[in-house]
């Protein structure tokens, strides 16, 4: 499939997303919690698991982003702006989704005004609002000269820019450069920042003693590996559709697919270490959650999602000789970037899904009090649309904000159709600046 | 969505906020007046216990530490202090603060399981309160009792996965059929901390609730009366009188001379979380 129909792909499920996701929040906001399946016994669903799932594409675009910007590394230029454009996105997707989750959405806000620094929760919030603070600072100093060359541009993007802009008029060269220094700067900070709140997201998990499943360490550290895969795969698939897609950014496509196989590697071996050492030790209440992940009704998780279509399958391809072809390699990115879902789901259900006492789940009778958790529809559809916000608006994004430099003026007559949205032409004004 | 901020109208409450801030030393009132607000004083007492407990659970400068001694080789399962619980704190359906889990037991002369009737502990080192991201949850100074803060509750259910013990419950908004039809049912509040809320949609829906001992029948001086019927309504109604209840810092209340004289256990001792309920086996 060229990038065209790729693109095309994308905006159609964008919108259908949105659309199913829209009754899930009518259903959400108008009764509250009556319709989610979870309980008191497994207290968090689907909507944490995504939240984390987000959080974590977020936190490996940005990382991945900082060896452009911190590292220098220029393989991964291209992708370099909107890898940290994919950072925003997510973090905004994680967001809504850990919103919808709380019991009183409005009352998100207290969590700043009367933080409990005793809580890794509460780190995780007043990290995270950092974090989204230097992502946009850093993304406005990436985009500002781009802004301001296309600041006459026609219609809806020269508006846009004008806006994004914020009245910084100053196209000079001695701009470009403070602007990169200012980058760098925010960058390196963005690093330990990035490090110490998705660690922190795993603490918030490892901390608690009552879950055996998730006291580890190991925690933390998986937490960041998982990130770094995911969203690294995500950003596979995002170098093969945007920006020209797989047959410019060829590249960017292949050496992406060889660092995702590297950091995947290295999570499975830290996942296998955790999994051989509570397994040998044989703790009844460690490999509870354990058990329930290989055998538990919801086996093929493990074993069919996140093995098989995250992790073996995509190791294959990104291993053989498939890891020359952009195509496969993007395949191999995509199946990561679903198959981390599963590895998200697997983290928060199992670990809860074991009684903390005996008997507790028939203690009596209601619905709520079960360790067999399945997301309920309303669930689901608040997710999908959640996702499909984050397509349309990373499209529209994509489309709006300045591309990379050279981006198009190597694109050889894809004029098949103009399904893509993208008036190359107009793109190719913005950008003769260069 | 809204907070539903309510005012307590019971007169005698303002009279325990008083009582409670000649109690409290000076950095409890500070706090109390400064962060805490309204409705936390409604729970009756002080903010986040910041107070360091001695090792081993020692008295603290707590006035009263109160627990449960429960024996449950009394207990035959009837389920009355879950009745008990649910007439008294008006708790919907899936919110249980007391319940009783059954467990066959290999290795002994009979078939008869063992009943374990399961509030909250109230621990010494509850972990539910230090994963709160909001303080909504705390421990109160004057009697060790966790309590939450309906307003405050942001309902992240962070505390449920904390609490090693099944003890906390989220409020779905689901009801019994005679409430969800709007009956005279519907307006009977819950006596809950004194606060008085009834089922509206507002808080405690959305929130995550727990076992207070019924801390509403206190005195404004925080203490309970057998005698008078003001004790925690689970151990008010068992009929094997296998829950006991008092106070810990009291040596000759029963439930210390049970824990001296006998040899009770707390469930997972190795956490470190300090339960003030104790079993007889």
């Amino acid at each position: 499939m060229n990038p065209t129909g790729l693109k095309r792909l994308f905006w159609i499920s964008g919108v259908v997303l949105l659309g199913v996701g829209l009754v899930g929040w009518y259903d959400r906001l108008a009764h509250g919690h009556l319709n989610a399946n979870y309980g008191s016994v497994v207290p968090w669903g689907l909507w944490v698991a995504a939240y984390i799932y987000f959080i974590g594409l977020s936190a490996g675009s940005f990382l991945i982003s900082s060896l452009v910007y911190v590292f220098n590394m220029k393989r991964f230029e291209r992708i370099g702006r909107l890898a940290v454009f994919t950072a925003v996105v997510t973090l905004f997707l994680a967001l809504l989704s850990i919103w919808v989750d709380l019991g009183h959405m409005g009352r998100a806000w207290k969590v700043i005004v009367y933080a409990n620094f005793k809580s890794p929760m509460a780190w995780m919030i007043w990290l995270y609002s950092a974090y989204l603070l230097l992502l946009v600072v850093e993304l406005w100093f990436l985009l500002r000269a781009d802004l301001v060359a296309g600041l006459g541009a026609p219609g809806l993007k020269g508006a846009a820019y004008r806006m994004l802009s914020l009245g910084s008029r100053d196209g000079s060269e001695g701009a470009a450069t403070r602007d990169r220094r200012v980058v760098r700067i925010l960058a390196t900070i963005g690093v330990p920042v990035a490090i110490m709140f998705h660690g922190g997201v795993g603490a918030l998990f490892g901390v608690v003693a009552a879950r055996p499943h998730w006291h580890s360490g190991m925690f933390p550290i998986l937490f960041l590996l998982s990130a770094l895969v995911s969203g690294g795969a995500l950003l596979t698939v995002i170098a093969a559709i945007f920006q020209d897609g797989w047959r410019q950014n060829r590249d960017t496509v292949l050496a992406l697919g060889q660092m995702v196989l590297g950091l995947l590697l290295l999570d499975i071996l830290f996942q296998i270490s955790e999994m051989l050492v509570a397994t040998y030790g044989g703790v009844p209440g460690h490999i509870a959650g354990l058990k329930l992940v290989i055998g538990g009704p919801f086996w093929w998780v493990f074993w069919g999602w996140q093995l098989a279509l995250g992790t073996l399958i995509p190791v294959l391809l990104l291993a053989g000789p498939t890891r020359k072809d952009p195509r496969w390699v993007t395949l191999a990115g995509l199946l990561i970037a679903v198959g981390f879902l599963g590895v998200r789901l697997n983290i928060v259900i199992p670990g809860l899904a074991a009684e903390e006492i005996r008997g507790l789940s028939r203690a009596f009778a209601s619905a709520r009090m079960t360790t067999h958790y399945v997301p309920s529809l309303s669930e689901w559809l608040v997710t999908l649309g959640v996702v499909g916000l984050g397509l349309l608006l990373f499209g529209f994004g994509e489309f709006l904000l300045p591309k990379e430099p050279g981006a198009s003026r190597t694109a050889s007559g894809s004029g098949d159709g103009h399904g893509g949205a993208m008036p190359l032409a107009a793109e190719e004004a913005s950008h003769v600046r260069a | 969505m809204s907070d539903g901020t309510r005012t307590v109208p019971s007169p005698p409450l303002s009279r325990r906020e008083l009582v409670e801030r000649l109690f409290g030393l000076g950095a409890t009132a500070l706090a109390t007046a400064l962060g805490a607000g309204a409705s936390v004083a409604s729970l009756a007492a002080a903010p986040p216990a910041r107070a360091a407990v001695p090792e081993g659970g020692l008295p603290t400068k707590r006035q009263f530490r109160y627990g449960m001694v429960i024996d449950t080789r009394r207990c035959v399962g009837c389920r009355a202090c879950v009745v008990a619980c649910k007439a008294e704190n008006k708790t919907p359906p899936g919110v249980s603060y007391t319940v009783v889990v059954e467990e066959a037991v290999g290795n002994r002369f009979d078939d008869k399981p063992i009943f374990m009737t399961k509030p909250c502990f109230h621990c010494e080192n509850p972990p539910c309160v230090d994963v709160c991201p909001v303080s909504a949850t705390f421990k109160r100074e004057r009697d060790g009792i966790v309590v939450i803060d309906y307003d405050r509750c942001i309902g992240c259910r962070y505390c449920i996965t904390g609490c090693p013990y099944g003890a906390r419950y989220f409020d779905f908004g689901e009801n019994y059929a005679p409430v969800a039809a709007g009956t005279a049912y519907a307006q009977v509040p819950s006596p809950e901390y004194g606060q008085f809320r009834t089922r509206t949609g507002a808080s405690p829906v959305g929130n995550v609730r727990k076992c207070t001992f019924c801390l509403h029948l206190q005195d404004a001086e925080g203490r309970y009366d057998k005698r008078a019927g003001r004790w925690p309504a689970c151990a008010k109604t068992c009929t094997g009188h296998a829950i006991f209840f008092g106070d810990f810092n009291d040596p000759e209340s029963e439930v210390s001379r049970l824990v001296r004289e006998r040899q009770p256990i707390r469930l997972k001792e190795e956490l470190g979380t300090e339960p003030n309920v104790h079993y007889l086996l």
